[in-house]
């Protein structure tokens, strides 16, 4: 049988591609008929439908929604709502389509989430080079204030919300839900150490939830299906569907929305149209640059689509849903070289064996990849993957605050796993012969 | 350069939607850069008067990100991805052309940017914040000119809303 896409969150954009950004396309397709509904329910009703969605969180981490709400300390005024909207892990590109195509549903989620764990100020933290973006949520903002669904009272419920959009200034590190909020407060991006988590001191030191786009993209669906249904689509505890972006050397690149449990297989071949030219895969990478990688083969290829059973298999995470796909005339030591100059590129100076050792790996990766390498430079890399990572092993043990430091010893594991002796005989001069 | 009358007034209602003040050095950072084309100390030190921190901490901030220019660029912005996705599609070959074509011209600045996030069109670039997908090295020319001749209008240098 051919995997078909669930569209849910995708559902508007895919069938009006015409205006499922506009005020008039989002009511004509029920935008804000959950919010109405959610406004009417008892918040705990609400979070419990929550909890028994199983939605767990899209920005990569994972971490069940209702549980990250459930941590905000009780009595304790003004709470704040941060959405994640700084999509940068390179290859991911779900989120600024749900921000282009469908902002309605977006604050329509805002607003669920916000009623539900009594805030009246929310942020999104826009990434700052999505400018068309920005324009069409700050529009669907002032839209649905106008129509009555954010301000003051909405629909007569006596509750109240302004929604801020705070656009970022190019930092891959404020994707990070502590870097995201010391930003948002005019700082640096720089992570914090946790504890206090966001929920207890997040934003201006108030309980905070932070969550992701597709996450709060969700909950209207959530509550237009109720918890236990949509918590029916999935497998295990990967419910509902997720966005996959696929990129690379797939046929049809492109967002695809499938319930969870489909196979990489089905995703790259039956929705993507399979590998250019129709060459083998040699690898791919699920989860943004800061999995670990796939090999090609059919056991790799078979393996469903679920957020608990990739990581003790394959040592990869699902992480932000994006899928790069690299054919067989690949050279993977140069992709490995230019994910490690993006984290080089992207480490915030606060931690210095990320600081340090990315700039390492990205030098030693380089020389490798442009064919300066030297037979010992793997084992070295591994070495200094070590200091940052130890044990080298995902989930990540680190020495950093955040996982950005470790997420750079990804390439270099994945190098070491699948391309051990590709690489050393690339570092190997040619015996030279009388 | 100081903010014109109406971007003051546009600055002071940023900062009375924050809780505190000193949250709005960004979005104040990417009013003055489209105004004027670039990120000086002095719109830097403005911005420090009028969230009530010193230039220092401004500046300290606004060095961290890099869509904010504190040396002045060109009018156009050309941002070329060459991560990962456009790496393998030919990213490096139009950001290595556009380079070289555009060396000596005062008006169109090239840099070299991470993930745009638009890897179903790679290889993939912005001029202004504005997507272009699917590039060789001579569309990707074509699309500068573009903007050079006007045909294409841009966005303001931190991609705000076209004059």
């Amino acid at each position: 049988m051919t995997a078909v896409e669930t569209r849910i969150v995708t559902k508007r954009l895919r069938e009006r591609p015409e205006d499922s950004w506009t005020i008039d396309g989002a009511l004509a397709s029920g935008a804000y008929e959950s919010l109405v509904v959610a406004l009417k329910t008892d918040r705990a009703a609400i979070q419990e439908s929550v909890k028994a969605s199983g939605l767990r969180g899209r920005g990569g981490a994972g971490f069940p929604a209702a549980q990250k709400w459930s941590f905000l300390p009780a009595g304790s005024y003004p709470r704040y709502l941060v959405v994640n909207g700084d999509e940068g892990e390179p290859s991911t590109f779900k989120d600024r389509m749900l921000v282009e195509c469908d902002p309605h549903q977006i604050v329509e989620g805002i607003a669920i989430a916000a009623y539900t764990i009594e805030c009246n100020q929310a942020f999104v933290y826009l990434r700052g080079e999505f400018a068309l973006g920005y324009e069409r949520l700050m529009q669907a903002i002032a839209d649905a204030k106008a129509k009555g669904f954010l301000g003051e009272n909405i629909q007569g419920s006596g509750f109240d919300l302004e929604i801020v959009v705070h656009r970022g200034a190019g930092a891959y590190i404020c994707g990070e839900e502590t870097a995201l909020l010391e930003s948002l407060e005019g700082e640096r991006g720089m992570p914090r150490i946790r504890p206090p988590f966001p929920a207890i001191e997040g934003l201006y030191a108030k309980p905070t939830v932070v969550n992701n786009i597709e996450t709060l993209s969700t909950l209207p669906h959530i509550m237009r299906m109720g918890g236990e249904e949509y918590g029916k689509l999935g497998v295990d505890r990967s419910t509902g569907t997720r966005i996959f972006a696929v990129s690379g050397h797939v046929k049809k690149p492109g967002n695809y929305e499938v319930e969870l449990g489909t196979t990489f297989r089905e995703l790259l071949y039956d929705l993507c149209g399979g590998i250019r030219d129709d060459r083998g895969v040699k690898f791919f990478i699920p989860g943004g640059a800061s999995s670990q990688w796939m090999p090609g083969t059919d056991e790799a290829l078979d393996t469903p689509l679920d957020m608990d059973a990739v990581g003790p298999k394959w040592g990869v995470m699902l992480g932000s849903g994006a899928v790069m796909v690299y054919d067989d005339t690949t050279n993977p030591a140069l992709v490995a070289w230019r994910l490690a100059k993006f984290f080089a590129h992207e480490s915030c100076g606060k931690c210095t064996p990320c600081r340090e050792g990315t700039g390492w790996i990205e030098k030693v990766l380089y020389r490798i990849s442009h064919g300066e390498g030297r037979p010992q430079d793997l084992d070295m890399l591994l070495s200094v993957g070590n200091t940052i990572c130890p044990g080298l092993n995902a989930p990540f043990s680190q020495t950093t605050i955040c996982p950005l430091g470790p997420s750079a010893v990804s390439p270099v594991v994945s190098l070491n796993k699948y391309f051990r002796d590709e690489i050393i005989s690339m570092c190997t001069p040619a015996t030279v012969t009388a | 350069m100081a903010f014109s009358p109406e971007n003051l007034r546009a600055a002071r209602e940023i900062i009375a939607q924050y809780p505190r003040p000193k949250s709005a050095i960004l979005p104040l950072a990417h009013l003055a850069q489209d105004q004027d084309g670039w990120l000086s100390t002095e719109g830097m030190d403005e911005i420090a008067s009028l969230v009530g921190v010193t230039p220092a901490e401004v500046q300290g901030t606004c060095s961290f990100y890099t869509m904010f220019k504190r040396d002045q660029v060109g009018k156009l912005l050309v941002s070329v991805c060459t991560n990962v996705s456009c790496l393998v599609l030919g990213g490096p070959e139009v950001y290595e052309h556009l380079n070289e074509q555009y060396a000596a011209d005062p008006d169109v600045t090239i840099e070299e940017v991470e993930c745009l996030a638009a890897c179903d069109g790679a290889p993939c670039l912005q001029v202004n914040y504005e997507y272009h997908l699917g590039l060789t090295p001579e569309s990707a020319e074509a699309i500068v000119e573009q903007y050079k001749s006007g045909t294409l209008h841009a966005r303001g240098i931190s991609g705000g809303a076209r004059a």
